[in-house]
């Protein structure tokens, strides 16, 4: 009896080891590449109903509006070959590019273009995302080729909402966008698995150039840890985003790109809220708030400290001198919070969404900075969809460490929330001075007097301490030793087709 | 059969308080689909439209028996974030965690249940009670753990798995049992040590009882008596003990997905409840609690045919 038992107990045991030795991926498969994303799309894929900057990341490969954001966040002609706008700046017309095929091997026609213009401006009776879409009047298609878009009023960043994926240009014919996404993109879909992968193959036809390498995973892992582990492991070939002290766990094998993620991390505070609707007091935070400590404490240093609503990657907006509009001065805080009438300090609540651990940590490093000028901040955890509602949507907070980005390159993107009668100012900022530059840069037609309002946007922000500004976070991204050729843009973008095998 | 016909309109009651259950509890806890589904694109205006498409702005009351005929005629709707249909996606979900179930029962009476008849046979040799001891300690430990203690000793230190390198069924047959042969093991351990236990003291209650004497004094050998007479009467607690393990299974096998990156159902419930994908949550737990009813049923009807005293 115990014989047989311990037998059947060995016979067990190797099996584990046995099949479980084999478990791992097949090594050298170098027509496939797998990479890490940290959350799964938990969207539509409909490029029109995609909200979410991870699920746009990853449809980039998929879909091309008539315009497309290069690496440096230039406008490059995409589905279009060329586009004019009127005099007036109320029409654009774009020439269609000859040649250029679905995924489903179809040419596109300009039938195919209004279609995709006219639903993703919601005129087809679904609900539109891109909020500058409600300007367009009327798309008429001119001849076979040509296809005119007529806007309300005039908008200088109309070119740059053409070049977004939430205006993709999808076949007139296609039954369902919501599973079975077709668009004129490098990579083809193949297909989706919830919570575990999302796989594409090079597309032959591509009007531009091809890509290097001919079938994509996007596999989801259930956190950034377990996307290191991952990498470790060799189940993926990259991924992007991920902290400092994560790439030192990684061997050298990995070359590791330093890039920034084209954010403006700060504690955005609620204008509606006392007291910090009073300057005094949001100086006196700013004052209190050490960027550079917070980079140093919980990012290994590495990020660019901000003063305003602006990154670098946006070049001619970015003003680097407002990042020491208030460098750390307690004595000055103290001051200003006396002068206030909070000669001891007072209570406030940091609200940050949990799934965020880099915002939870600038979080519990500002609460200690904040003690030294007595002011008691507790942090709020909440999950992202609370965040959202509570925070974002119902504007029911005191204060909160977020990441703000621009879903286009244009300044509006970064700038337009704080307009008083935006709606997503989720900060509640109002200043009529404010307002008033912003609706003037709107009617602005000359780029430089443009760009000066802007400028003059960003220093009142600054000024006014709307926000306790932070930094723009660094980003990593590690690329198995085998492949190269990754490049950074100024947008939330993963361009798989730009990269390829290392030759051996 | 009074006896079964009575037991399936408890069922059936369990599964509709179930399901009120799930709806009822979405209207408690904050968060809002469309909310969700906007991202921070969300505003009130465009917030309260996309409920009213939605179809979120209805009454409650309509809107659960809506989903309870549209559940019952196989129609699992349209899952809120994903815009693909619920069955569709569970389709490919189910069999993952039934493997992963299964295999972790069948370690489970693998190693229970020989070990069990093991050491009461032997009770009085020394390494029985360090069994007792090591035993002791593996009931306590809960899966998660276990499971990041393998993954720690095998995918780490012994680099004999890859850690979160998770095969689907679809790519490679073998590669997918044998990736969950760790999981299933971290699932069934706390449970084997639980039903040896249990099978062990059942064991030796039955051996002191006055039909083993008789047994023996017929001349039987203690393996005749311990296999033909004492098993049996001895099994009758096990199994019952057994039916209640799978459905506790079931239940640890979606926390221990999350510890392997497993994209099972477990995944699959927790990211729909952080998004409030009703859809995909009400299906996800009316199917569990439909499949924990049944082993009990399926159990209910086993017991009666070992003991057929029960239903009286």
């Amino acid at each position: 009896m115990r014989k047989r038992l311990v037998s059947i107990l060995t016979v067990l045991l190797t099996l584990t080891i046995a099949l479980s030795g084999c478990a791992g991926r097949k090594a050298g498969d170098s027509s496939k590449i797998v990479v890490g994303i940290p959350q799964d799309l938990e969207d539509s894929l409909d490029p029109h109903k995609a909200v979410a900057a991870g699920t746009r990341e990853v449809l980039f490969n998929v879909f091309e509006g008539l315009l497309k954001p290069d690496e440096n966040g230039e406008l490059i002609p995409a589905v279009a070959e060329s586009y004019t706008a009127s005099e007036d700046g109320l029409v654009y017309t774009f020439k269609l590019r000859d040649g250029v095929k679905f995924h489903n091997g179809n040419r596109v026609t300009a039938e195919d273009v209004k279609y995709s213009i006219e639903k993703s401006a919601g005129m087809t009776g679904e609900e539109s995302l891109i909020a500058a879409f409600s300007n367009i009047k009327e798309v008429n298609i001119t001849d076979k080729d040509t296809v005119e878009i007529v806007l309300n009023e005039r908008d200088v960043d109309f070119p740059a909402y053409i070049a977004s994926v939430g205006a993709a240009v999808i076949p007139a014919d296609n039954a369902n966008p919501d599973t079975m996404p077709v668009g004129t993109g490098p990579y083809k879909y193949v297909s989706r698995s919830p919570q575990e992968n999302i796989i594409m193959t090079r597309f032959d036809d591509y009007w531009g150039e091809p890509a290097h390498i001919a079938n994509v995973e996007f596999r989801i892992e259930a956190n950034n840890d377990a996307m290191i582990l991952a990498l470790k492991g060799g189940t993926i070939d990259m991924c992007a985003r991920i902290s400092a002290s994560q790439t030192s766990q990684l061997s050298n094998t990995f070359t590791v790109y330093e890039g920034s993620m084209n954010l403006v991390q700060a504690l955005y505070l609620n204008h509606n809220v006392a007291p910090f609707d009073d300057i005094r007091v949001r100086q006196a935070l700013c004052y209190a708030a050490d960027k550079q400590e917070i980079i140093d404490i919980a990012f290994d240093g590495k990020g660019s400290p901000l003063g305003s609503s602006m990154f670098p990657a946006f070049g001619k907006y970015f003003m680097p001198e407002l990042t020491d509009t208030y460098t750390p001065d307690l004595s000055k805080a103290r001051e200003l919070l006396k002068e206030a009438g909070y000669p001891d300090g007072f209570d406030m609540t940091i609200t940050v969404p949990s799934n965020y651990q880099p915002h939870v940590d600038t979080a519990q490093v500002l609460v200690e900075q904040f003690k030294r000028i007595g002011v008691n901040a507790t942090i709020q955890q909440v999950e992202w969809n609370t965040w959202l509602s509570d925070v974002y949507a119902n504007r029911q907070y005191e204060s909160t460490v977020i990441g703000v980005d621009a879903s286009q390159l244009t300044a509006n993107a970064m700038l337009g929330r704080f307009y008083s009668k935006a709606e997503d100012n989720f900060t509640n900022y109002s200043n009529p001075e404010y307002d008033k530059l912003f609706e003037e840069a709107q009617v602005t037609i000359d780029d430089d007097k443009r760009t000066e309002l802007y400028k003059k946007m960003e220093t009142l922000l600054a000024e006014d301490a709307a926000n306790v500004y932070i930094q723009d976070m660094a980003e990593f991204v590690p690329l198995a030793g085998k492949l190269d050729g990754y490049v950074f843009y100024p947008l939330y973008v993963q361009d798989i087709a730009k990269l390829y095998f290392k030759e051996q | 059969m009074r006896y079964i016909g009575k037991k399936l309109i408890t069922m059936l009651v369990t599964v509709l308080i179930v399901t009120l259950l799930v709806f009822f509890a979405f209207r408690v806890i904050p968060g809002d689909p469309a909310v969700n589904m906007l991202g921070i694109k969300a505003t009130p205006e465009k917030v309260e439209r996309l409920r009213e498409q939605m179809g979120l702005n209805r009454p409650l009351i309509i809107r659960y028996l809506e989903w309870l005929k549209d559940f019952f005629f196989g129609d699992m709707g349209k899952s809120y974030s994903y815009g693909s249909s619920v069955s569709d996606m569970l389709k490919s979900k189910i069999p993952i965690t039934v493997a992963l179930t299964l295999i972790s029962f069948l370690f489970v009476i693998a190693i229970a249940i020989p070990l069990g008849i093991h050491t009461a046979k032997h009770e009085d040799k020394w390494y029985s009670k360090v069994l007792d001891v090591l035993n002791q300690i593996m009931m306590s430990v809960p899966p998660f753990f276990i499971g990041m203690l393998l993954t720690y000793l095998f995918g780490i230190i012994l680099r004999w798995f890859t850690p979160g390198g998770y095969v689907s069924y679809r790519d490679s047959f073998a590669g997918f049992i044998s990736y969950l042969i760790l999981p299933s093991l971290a699932i069934a351990i706390p449970k084997a040590a639980m039903t040896n236990k249990l099978l062990k003291s059942s064991l030796l209650k039955e051996s002191r009882l006055d039909y083993v004497r008789t047994a023996y004094s017929r001349g039987n050998s203690t393996s005749e008596v311990l296999y033909k007479h004492v098993l049996k009467n001895a099994m009758i607690p096990v199994i019952t003990f057994l039916g209640m393990t799978l459905a506790d299974i079931v239940a640890g096998s979606l926390i221990v997905e999350q510890v392997f990156s497993i994209p099972g159902i477990g995944r699959l419930l927790i990211t729909s409840i952080s998004n409030r994908d009703y859809p995909v949550v009400q299906a996800i737990i009316t199917i569990i609690a439909c499949i924990v009813i049944l082993n009990n049923f399926i159990v209910d009807v086993l017991y009666k045919m070992i003991d057929p005293r029960i239903s009286r």
